[in-house]
């Protein structure tokens, strides 16, 4: 499409964790650091920083973006944060690839931190204060219901199981266990997911990811530069973003159309027609685990309704047709809003040099898409990224 | 800079201290009306859509969900900026000139008047474990900043009170404004002390307010069904110093001058004194218009700064216009929305319908902004009518 070629050069993530000891700035620039580590440079050569967290409300924080300016890098020089709720991650990528697509920047250090842990008693009583004030906060709503209403609708325009849902916690805790910045990586059986307590039903506990601290971060880069520091760039082919109506309650929930908008862009942008043959490796957002079949269809990686099946079927297994969060998804990494979307970037960055250690899959991937999603289940945030330069 | 970007339309709510008979979503709808009128476009034209807001001066966490319906951007590409308005339109640019789309949407709002706390809010910004602890009003920052700006640059108290005379009294002819006033450099002395040496009056005012501005290529802007005047973007810069108090510049103001190079730069301006002939600069506290000027290179020792705002170098009809519109001190301080009512001053004067305030040979302005206490974060927008 002649727009200028950018890569991603060097990712960085710090441990996912229950509390971690370290400031949220600690936190921010552990992650930047090792992203600048494992690109090669230094500061002085990143020329913009983009920002990206979820609300101002777990860290108890006003304007926090500005307080993390400094411990993620962006001092004396151009610093943005940028916002999607819960799709943030994903779609900082988006962000720093337009700073650096438009000429304006050679190079953008993106850094997604997110600490749950100093909201007391749980960080959930944050979450009320995203729902309307007047119409919504007085039922006193929380994420497991309304996600559980998702789940149930989803379930029951499909005739869907529980117990196919259960899988995916099964699949992706095991897939954690090779993650070293894992918080939840565990052997289960789908029989230990239905045992574990109902949150608010069909929601057990084990089909939840956890709150954590952490923080994740890329180095991109232009064409030339990305040539200079890295003999394995992974190029950023497409980038795509959709926010639906505030107006959640007059949507049919069984199937995000959203995600398919930001996926459709995304794909569009990287030439691809059937992505379901065309993409090898898929990171979807599974903040619960029906989300990660229900953004799987989003993205057209399985027709409607199908994606359960698929799971069951082992198409989804890091050894299978096509490898589904194979880093462990904020299931067994853990959920730190905004750095478990980045995460998921590093993952694909891992994946598409062979540098995944324990968690490579087989097979040389040569594409792959991640996805994240938030707000009131209405933002899909996409970016596919592969090892050959865009046209 | 590679591919131009026009900004087509600007819609505005007038900016008032409060705005009982509407939500932020109506007021959202208005200004988006009359911007996208302005433009001759329909909503669904537009490609992609930006909105610069803070959670907690909205008091709702993710505000980004309650952005799109307003704008009409529903199922569109759009994503919220914790960021200042003029960011917005560095953002618009960046996805603009990447080639991605070629319609884009800024939007930043101010429902100031529903905080019924704005100080303890501002509280929350500050660094938690080295000064929240102090228990500080945020404020007093901006008057410990003033008090070593003016003693290490010889600006005076009096040459700051010509600064707030001036601004509000610019803003009687600026329907726009919250605060306008005949006030005068001996009005401002009487004013009580706030955070020494800052007087009240010298602090800008919370205003309620919207605006929406709508931006395009370079094809786009030029083709048939857009009626407006296209004012183009020439430069874009944004920039952050230090968060940290104790590691920040305190007199210099780099953000405004990293910013300002990186627009100059794409420019190709030298002598922004001389090429640069409408100014809009953020004036939050009275000498922060001082020092912006300074680091945005207008005067080259802060001195200039003080004799031209005392001689009336600055007022409309002297050689160096600032805040024409009556800034933020006349026109009232509109949270994230103060960056773009300064671009709509300026797309007003660069197209000639200014009305009463209109320059005389407006064609090159700078809108400058900054994020308030306690950051360093502001940016600088160039615009020109050629």
């Amino acid at each position: 499409m002649g727009m200028r070629r950018v890569a991603v050069v060097g990712a960085g993530i710090t441990k996912f964790m229950r509390r971690a000891l370290e400031t949220p700035k600690e936190l921010a620039w552990l992650a930047a650091k090792a992203a600048l580590d494992s690109a090669g440079m230094t500061l002085d050569q990143i020329q913009g920083v983009v920002h990206g967290t979820a609300p101002d409300a777990f860290d108890g924080l006003h304007m926090k973006g500005e307080y993390l300016a400094d411990g993620s890098g962006g001092w004396k020089k151009p610093y943005l944060r940028c916002y999607v709720g819960g799709g943030t991650g994903v779609y900082a990528i988006a962000q720093g690839w337009f700073h650096v697509a438009s000429g304006l920047f050679d190079t953008a250090l993106v850094v997604c931190e997110e600490k749950m842990s100093t909201c007391l008693p749980h960080p959930q009583a944050a979450f009320l204060t995203i729902f309307d004030n007047i119409t919504e906060q007085p039922l006193k709503p929380n994420l497991l219901w309304i996600f559980a209403l998702e789940q149930n609708r989803y379930m029951a325009r499909h005739g869907i199981t529980v117990e196919e849902i259960a899988r995916v916690s099964v699949k992706n805790k095991h897939n954690a266990l090779g993650h070293p910045s894992a918080q939840l990586g565990a052997e289960l059986t789908v029989k230990d997911v239905l045992a574990s307590e109902i949150m608010a039903w069909p929601v057990h506990r084990l089909m939840v990811s956890p709150t954590s601290d952490g923080a994740a971060a890329v180095v991109l880069a232009a064409e030339d530069v990305a040539q200079r520091v890295t003999d394995k760039p992974v190029w950023v082919q497409g980038v795509g973003w959709c926010l639906d109506s505030t107006y959640w309650t007059n949507r049919d929930l069984y199937y995000p159309e959203y995600v398919e908008k930001a996926a459709w862009m995304a794909y569009k942008m990287a030439g691809i027609r059937e992505p379901r043959k065309e993409i090898n490796i898929a990171e979807p957002y599974d903040p619960f685990a029906y989300k990660e079949l229900h953004h799987l269809e989003g993205l057209q990686l399985a027709p409607k309704g199908q994606a359960p099946k698929l799971l069951a079927d082992g198409v989804f297994d890091r050894d299978g047709d096509l490898p589904v969060c194979p880093s462990g998804g904020l299931l067994g990494v853990g959920n730190p809003i905004a750095a478990a979307g980045t995460m998921k970037i590093c993952e694909l960055f891992w994946q598409l040099r062979g540098e995944a250690g324990a968690r490579q899959v087989p097979g040389k991937p040569r594409r792959g898409v991640a996805q994240a999603w938030g707000d009131l289940m209405q933002v899909g945030t996409v970016v596919v990224m592969g090892t050959e330069q865009p046209a | 800079m590679p591919g131009r970007v026009a900004i087509i339309g600007v819609g505005c709510t007038p900016a008032r201290a409060t705005s009982p008979y509407q939500s932020f979503k109506e007021l959202m709808f208005e200004a988006a009306q009359r911007a996208y009128l302005d433009a001759g476009l329909e909503a669904h034209e537009i490609e992609s859509f930006v909105t610069c807001a803070e959670d907690l001066n909205e008091g709702l966490s993710i505000f980004d969900e309650y952005t799109p319906d307003q704008l009409g951007a529903v199922q569109k590409p759009m994503h919220t900026l914790a960021q200042e308005g003029l960011h917005g339109i560095a953002d618009a640019v960046m996805q603009i000139q990447s080639g991605l789309v070629e319609v884009v949407a800024v939007e930043a709002h101010s429902k100031a008047s529903n905080i019924r706390t704005p100080d303890w809010i501002l509280d929350y910004a500050v660094d938690p474990v080295w000064n929240r602890p102090l228990g500080f009003n945020p404020h007093a920052l901006a008057g410990l900043e003033m008090n070593l700006f003016l003693h290490e640059t010889g600006i005076t108290y009096d040459q700051c009170a010509h600064v707030t005379a001036k601004n509000r009294t610019n803003a009687l002819r600026n329907p726009l404004a919250a605060y306008p006033a005949h006030t005068s450099p001996e009005d401002v002395a009487r004013s009580p002390v706030a955070f020494h040496p800052l007087r009240e009056i010298e602090m800008a005012q919370t205003a309620d307010g919207c605006v929406v501005v709508v931006l395009a290529s370079e094809d786009r802007a030029r083709t048939r069904e857009v009626k407006s005047q296209p004012v183009w973007v020439r430069g874009v810069g944004f920039a952050n110093d230090s968060p940290t108090l104790e590691s920040r510049d305190w007199i210099r103001a780099e953000y405004a001058r990293i910013a300002a190079q990186m627009a100059y730069r794409q420019a190709g301006i030298h002598n922004p004194a001389r090429e640069i002939h409408c100014f809009e600069v953020d004036d939050t506290y009275a000498y922060k218009e001082l020092q912006h000027l300074v680091a945005l290179g207008v005067y080259s020792r802060p001195g200039e700064a003080g004799r031209a705002a005392a001689s009336g170098g600055t007022k409309p009809h002297g050689e160096t216009p600032v805040n024409v519109s009556g800034g933020a001190l006349g026109m009232g301080s509109t949270l994230e929305a103060t960056g773009l009512y300064r671009v709509a001053e300026l797309v007003a004067q660069l197209r000639g319908q200014a009305g009463p305030r209109q320059l005389p040979r407006a064609t090159v302005g700078l809108a400058q902004s900054w994020r308030g206490v306690p950051t360093t974060s502001g940016a600088v927008v160039v615009l020109g009518s050629e």
